[in-house]
């Protein structure tokens, strides 16, 4: 049976300083963290202990070194909300809290945008005549650097991850139809914007493989990290890498639970007898990604070939049996499931018909809309600055220059929701435990982890309170008590901690 | 065969959802299209001033 599909999405944010181009983007990047953190009261520092992102699925282990660590540790904090704010490399990273539903996800992504909305405010606040730092929610710099929105599922320990690699490899290989954010040209080595003006998905160019452990080269189509940040014998959280960073609220949702049910339906074997196998999944990735008419094919294992489309479709009959048989619990009841169904079918049929009418749903469609419209207004060639201004722009966080923001594309949140999601927890999972335990005593945390927290209760040793399961610490189960206790101490008696 | 079956079935029930939409998805399209439009009036405002150096200045170090 499948298990809850806890999710949640991390996205590193582009960042730039206007005026000085020279600015080095770590310490940009902590300055803009700052920035939020100085509007807050307090801040917690994140635990490491658990941390392996050299643990390998497929059961091996590859020693990382110590400097991705040492990087990490320059800003990093905790928020109410039970999200990770950090700096990654050289990009913020908002690490959204763990979700129960696919609409709730995508309600605590956009919370990551007015994070980085009032970080930027934070950075003009502090620092009134300093350079403005800018960030952008896309996924690479149009020369061939890319950086990552790695989404998480939780699943069943018990699917043999070989299994998973080759019900979903289809699956992933043709999801950018629906779910790309669109870029004009490509970053493939030797590939000219004159064969390709524009496609489907920003990352597309930038995966070499079909699985592997790596995640800044040779990225694969099914990245192998094992770090389940859970009970490793129940649980594993898959790690998927291959996705765009989406502005629409509908692809961000459409992402998380297409990709949440066809995780489930893995579980509950109902793909086991699916038949599509697709030669070069490489290399058809980024076929499918080049061609915006949605025409072009793959082949597969037994010689028949298929649009991205009929892929897709396969796996939507699969879903709607799978649904009738299991229901849509795995995903946070049937209501959610059959909506997620529905706008799937219905996009589907969209892009059969008039793709160009989905420009208020889809980032790929919204984005190719606006260059061709621009460039007929102005007789304008494809390898116009302008256009790659209007590419890079689309992604611009600030409310008063973001492009995807103008078209005024469908929205599932509101922005008091969001506003609301930056500082409180999701009831439905861990981080509600997490965010509270936070707000309510944030002196006395001395560290969180997504399994786990510390406290500081004074002289004693600090004491450990574990969350190994994901569906623990709920507002439901700790609700009360977290409300009713006056002191750490004795929420940690009560808890038995 | 039951899933070549599958597929031709779900091929029909496409066309007939097809049909039923066609005309509620050619006003939404004008609808879109005029939005479009407009965006297309005030972009000039909006975009970066300098699009050969904003473009040309938008270096990211890799990441992940």
């Amino acid at each position: 049976m499948a298990v809850a599909k806890v999710l949640g999405i991390e996205t590193e944010y582009g960042i730039t300083v206007p005026g000085v181009p020279e600015a080095n983007p770590i310490t940009a990047s902590s300055s803009l963290i700052n920035g939020y953190l100085a509007q807050l009261a307090g801040r917690t520092s994140w635990d490491f202990v658990d941390e392996s992102p050299g643990q390998d699925a497929r059961g091996f282990s590859v020693d990382t070194g110590g400097n991705i660590e040492l990087e990490t540790h320059l800003v990093n904090a905790v928020l109410t909300n039970g999200a990770r704010l950090y700096v990654d490399h050289a990009h913020p990273e908002y690490s959204s809290p763990e979700c129960r539903t696919p609409r709730e996800a995508t309600l605590y992504d956009k919370a990551g945008e007015e994070v980085m909305r009032r970080a930027m405010a934070g950075v003009a606040a502090l620092n009134p005549h300093g350079p403005a730092i800018v960030v952008y929610k896309n996924n690479s710099d149009r020369k061939g650097n890319s950086y990552g929105c790695h989404e998480n599922y939780l699943m069943d320990r018990q699917v043999p991850f070989g299994r998973i690699v080759t019900e979903l490899v289809p699956f992933f290989v043709t999801r950018q139809i629906v779910v790309g954010a669109g870029k004009v040209g490509s970053e493939a080595p030797g590939v000219s914007i004159r064969e390709v003006p524009f496609q489907l998905s920003q990352r597309a160019d930038f995966f070499e493989e079909e699985v592997g452990l790596e995640t800044t080269l040779k990225r694969p189509i099914i990245n192998t990290r094992d770090e389940p940040h859970s009970d490793s014998q129940r649980f594993r959280r898959l790690h998927v890498i291959l996705g765009d960073a989406n502005l629409s609220e509908v692809a961000t949702w459409l992402k998380l639970g297409t990709t949440a049910m066809v995780l489930a339906m893995i579980e509950d074997g109902e793909l086991e007898d699916l038949g599509i196998s697709i030669v070069d999944p490489v290399g058809s990735l980024r076929r499918l990604s080049w061609d915006p008419t949605l025409k072009a094919t793959v082949t597969l294992a037994d010689g028949r070939t298929m649009r991205g489309l009929d892929v897709q479709w396969a796996y939507r009959e699969r879903a709607e049996r799978w649904l009738d048989r299991f229901g849509g619990e795995a995903l946070g009841g049937d209501d959610e499931a059959h909506a997620i169904l529905e706008e799937w079918t219905d996009v589907l049929g969209t892009l059969e018909r008039d793709p160009m009418s989905l420009a208020d749903r889809l980032d790929w469609v919204a984005k190719w809309s606006l260059v061709q419209g621009y460039m007929e207004r102005h007789h304008l060639d494809i390898t116009d600055a302008r256009i790659a201004a209007l590419d890079l722009q689309y992604h611009d966080v600030r409310p008063e220059r973001s492009l995807q923001r103008r078209l005024r594309m469908r929205r599932l949140t509101t922005d008091e929701e969001v506003a609301r999601a930056t500082t409180e927890p999701p009831p439905s999972t861990r981080a509600y435990f997490r965010g509270r335990c936070l707000a309510r005593f944030p002196s006395q945390v001395a560290a969180a982890n997504w399994d786990s927290m510390i406290f500081d209760v004074g002289s004693d040793p600090l004491r450990r309170v574990p969350m190994m399961d994901p569906l623990r610490g709920t507002k439901e189960l700790v609700g009360t008590l977290l409300e009713s206790v006056g002191s750490v101490d004795e929420l940690l008696e009560a808890l038995g901690a | 065969m039951a899933e070549r079956e599958q597929v031709r079935r779900s091929g029909t029930e496409r066309e007939e959802e097809a049909e039923e939409v066609s005309t509620q998805s050619a006003a939404s399209s004008d609808k879109l299209k005029a939005e479009i439009d407009d965006i297309l009036d005030e972009i000039d405002e909006v975009l970066e001033d300098n699009a050969e150096e904003f473009v040309r200045n938008y270096v990211q170090k890799g990441g992940e």
